[in-house]
């Protein structure tokens, strides 16, 4: 009966997003599933393509919307040393302003990434937007900069010589980063209004590129920081420790998702957590094939959808069990995106296939833009955002 | 007459608002070179920031005086407010103070990415800037702007190739190379200099340090050594004998690279090893006191000690390498000095773990090689490499 009452902890992400907007990295509450109808199936360069437009560098970070603006970084100039913060607005493509850091950290990274790796995230009246150097600035949907920190000048040995990409999420009016590296390693809770940490509690010394989700625990908001060796959930308010699961070989870049009353760690092999109301945990279930590679899972109606090395692979959530696997073809480094029941998965080499869900998947399109694209895709009041290496697309049947 | 004094009166009246206001955008940029680490200050600078950019275009000059002494992070503080200002002022149809903006580029003494910064708003204002300015900029001071001067050679020397005019074609390339600092110029100029017969000492150009005494293996199991000060960091001595890990000798190796880029593999000049850390050594002699930059790559946890003082550390392991990952600023004395670097490896057993190595070099903060040379440590014997 004790049992049974420690267990009752419904795990629901958090989010307040304006219904239409896409306010961080995957969405939402950075679940991966939008609730917009209608979305064009098939696109090419030229077919239902809205506007297309220039970008100044490259980046693999995603665009957020809020507002009818897109904000989207990208980095450019000899070794990504220049940063970029553009507000776009999303009707029609124009620039509505740009503003420039030069880069004050390392920019040593594998060539796959980039400065500009980390997705912004926007409350709507401001957006706060990292980059892999450290440089981290808040400003207001006008452009005008709230404030500025150069976090590699406070915390010297936080590089990461293969890139930071974690993304920075909000909780409230606190900031949440991830700052978890082979030197110095920690998560920072920061003020929006200020930019001056509320908290900052280490974490395990070791690159990691999670993007932290949000959950309430016992009516608390909990960001949930995973890295190979743990996952912790930490109060948004204070840093202080609510509940941790240490584990073998979980992943280092996807990020954790919640369903019903389980908290799923992408790992080899993946976990299924029971979070009891006490902050003990249980392990539910555990499989392989749900694979930690670079794509974070999406859970959409009681099913995990998650990438393999050639395709997609849809489990039951309360079991774990496997239900179909589907080849798609490879190089998944941008995660999975669900909508209007069909899963858009964006590949590397440019194109982005369209999967229909169901007791069996059937591919509906493959749309090849002819770019590298490795950001994950962006929904916003009926249109597809794809960033590209060079560009921006906006995917909609035309007005 | 009478409109004469009323226009006298008019500015009389509006002298102290002038005033106030030019103090205010004074006290304003201060507030923005006062943001101090993990966000002191930026309460203070938020508002500061409006009140610059309040200024509008008037405020460019000042805003870029300011970036001359201040710190990377007040420097994007004044830099956002600069371009906001511009943005604003160019979409209004308005225009810039070209003729400021071009003296303050001209004016070599600046903070150089202040230069660039205003030769970037010019270049809005005026297409033409490149044409204008770009020539005399191949040994400018600021890295961008000299980069476009050798993008702009090397523009004309691929011209006088294509047009089947090797010696001019030659001739650009290698007036290019004067200037040319970042790798990726270089290895252009040096793979074309080499299709027209001319041969490039790629590591003196960077300044590359060559000679080495290495110095190992001592214990670095389970990454102890990254912080234990074995003896060479309290000071080396050629001709010792240390003892090393599991009782080994540990005993210097001359070691002389022929790498274009200085690389030393450590597993081929000490033996492949790991949980280990060795010391390189090399005495420098500077024909002045200079301020210089040790750049240095490796995939191994590695410290840097100029004249026994350490100016960097990174304990990261096989996480990727490039030339200049890791820059330190240092002084050299004129005269002799020790450069001292110590290179951990650890215990990884993944194929691509193995590696051991670095390259370093010496060079000022444009990324140009300062003169320096080197002197064999069991010799007197100087090899000049300027």
């Amino acid at each position: 009966m004790r049992r049974l009452f420690l267990s009752v902890i419904l795990l629901l992400p958090v989010h307040s997003a304006l219904a239409g907007d896409w306010p961080q990295f995957r969405g939402p509450g950075g679940t991966g599933v939008s609730e917009e109808k209608g979305l064009p199936v098939k696109w090419s360069t030229t077919e239902n393509v809205r506007w297309k437009a220039e970008l100044p560098g490259r980046g693999v970070s995603s665009p957020v919307i809020a507002g009818g603006r897109i904000y989207v970084t990208a980095a450019s100039a000899y070794r990504d040393r220049r940063l970029h913060i553009l507000c776009i607005d999303a009707s029609n493509g124009k620039k509505l302003w740009e503003r420039q850091l030069a880069a004050t950290g390392s920019t040593q990274c594998h060539p796959k990434t980039s400065m500009a790796a980390p997705t912004p995230v926007t409350d709507g009246r401001h957006v706060y937007t990292l980059f892999a150097t450290g440089d981290l600035a808040a400003f207001n949907r006008d452009g005008d900069l709230l404030w500025y920190r150069a976090l590699e000048r406070d915390y010297p040995e936080i590089t990461n010589q293969v890139g930071m990409a974690a993304s920075p999420v909000l909780a409230g009016d606190t900031l949440l980063l991830p700052l978890e590296n082979a030197g110095d390693s920690f998560a920072l809770g920061v003020d929006v209004k200020t930019g001056r940490n509320r908290w900052k509690v280490p974490r395990r010394r070791d690159i990691n590129w999670v993007t932290p989700t949000i959950m309430n625990f016992r009516g608390k908001t909990a960001a949930l920081f995973q890295t190979a060796g743990e996952i912790t959930a930490h109060d948004a308010t204070n840093g202080e420790i609510l509940w941790s699961y240490k584990g073998k070989d979980l992943g280092s870049v996807p990020s954790p998702a919640l369903v019903d009353d389980l908290v799923i760690v992408p790992g080899t092999p993946s976990v299924a957590l029971r979070v009891l109301s006490n902050g003990n945990t249980e392990v539910v279930w555990k499989s392989r094939k749900l694979k930690a590679a670079y794509a974070s899972p999406v859970v959409y109606k009681d099913r995990i959808y998650a990438m393999t090395d050639i395709g997609v692979s849809c489990l039951d959530a309360a079991t774990g069990q496997e239900i179909w696997r589907e080849r798609l073809g490879h190089g998944f480094s941008a995660s999975p995106i669900i909508a209007d029941g069909k899963l858009y998965v964006a590949k590397e080499e440019g194109d982005t296939s369209v999967v229909e869900l169901g007791e069996q998947p059937k591919i509906l399109a493959n749309n090849d833009l002819k770019e590298p694209l490795l950001a994950t895709p962006a929904i916003s009041n009926g249109a597809i955002f794809l960033r590209t290496e060079k560009h921006l697309y906006c995917i909609a049947a035309k007005k | 007459m009478r409109r004469l004094g009323n226009g006298l009166l008019i500015a009389i009246l509006l002298l102290p608002v002038v005033c106030v206001a030019a103090d205010t955008a004074a006290e304003a940029l201060v507030r923005l070179k006062a943001v101090g680490r993990e966000g002191a200050g930026n309460e203070a600078a938020t508002r500061a920031w409006k009140e610059v950019v309040r200024q509008g275009p008037a405020a460019l000059p000042a805003i870029l005086q300011a970036m001359d002494d201040a710190d990377a992070a007040s420097a994007n503080w004044l830099r956002t407010a600069g371009d906001a200002i511009v943005e604003h002022t160019l979409t209004a149809g308005k225009s810039l103070p070209a003729e400021a903006l071009e003296k303050f580029i001209r004016q070599s003494h600046h903070n150089g990415a202040a230069r660039r910064l205003a030769y970037e708003w010019l270049c809005r204002l005026d297409p033409k800037t490149p044409d204008r300015l770009l020539p005399g900029m191949l040994q400018d001071p600021s890295p961008e702007l000299r980069r476009d001067a050798v993008d702009a050679v090397l523009s004309q020397a691929r011209s006088q190739r294509d047009k089947d005019n090797p010696d001019a074609a030659r001739a650009g390339y290698r007036r290019a190379l004067t200037g040319a600092c970042d790798k990726d110029q270089v290895e252009l100029i040096v793979k074309e200099l080499d299709k027209l017969g001319v041969k490039v000492d790629v590591a003196s150009h960077f300044g590359f340090v060559r000679q080495w005494l290495l110095i190992a293996p001592f214990d670095n199991h389970d990454g102890v050594g990254f912080n234990v000060a074995y003896p060479p960091e309290k000071g080396v001595d050629p001709k010792a004998v240390y003892k090393g890990k599991d009782g080994k000798e540990a005993r210097g190796i001359p070691c002389t690279t022929t790498d274009p880029y200085g690389a030393i593999d450590l597993n081929k000049e000490c033996g492949k090893q790991q949980g280990v850390v060795a010391y390189a050594y090399a005495v420098i002699e500077s024909p002045k006191e200079q301020a210089i930059q040790v750049r240095a790559g490796t995939l191994n946890a590695i410290k840097i000690f100029v004249n026994g003082k350490e100016i960097l550390h990174r304990e990261e392991y096989h996480h990727g390498i490039d030339m200049d990952q890791y820059v330190a600023n240092a002084i050299l004395k004129a005269g002799r000095n020790e450069l001292l670097l110590k290179i951990c490896q650890n215990e990884q057993k993944e194929e691509w773990a193995q590696a051991w190595g670095f390259q370093a070099r010496l060079c000022d903060a444009v990324g140009a090689a300062v003169p320096f040379a080197q002197v064999p440590v069991n010799s007197s014997k100087k090899q000049s490499t300027d």
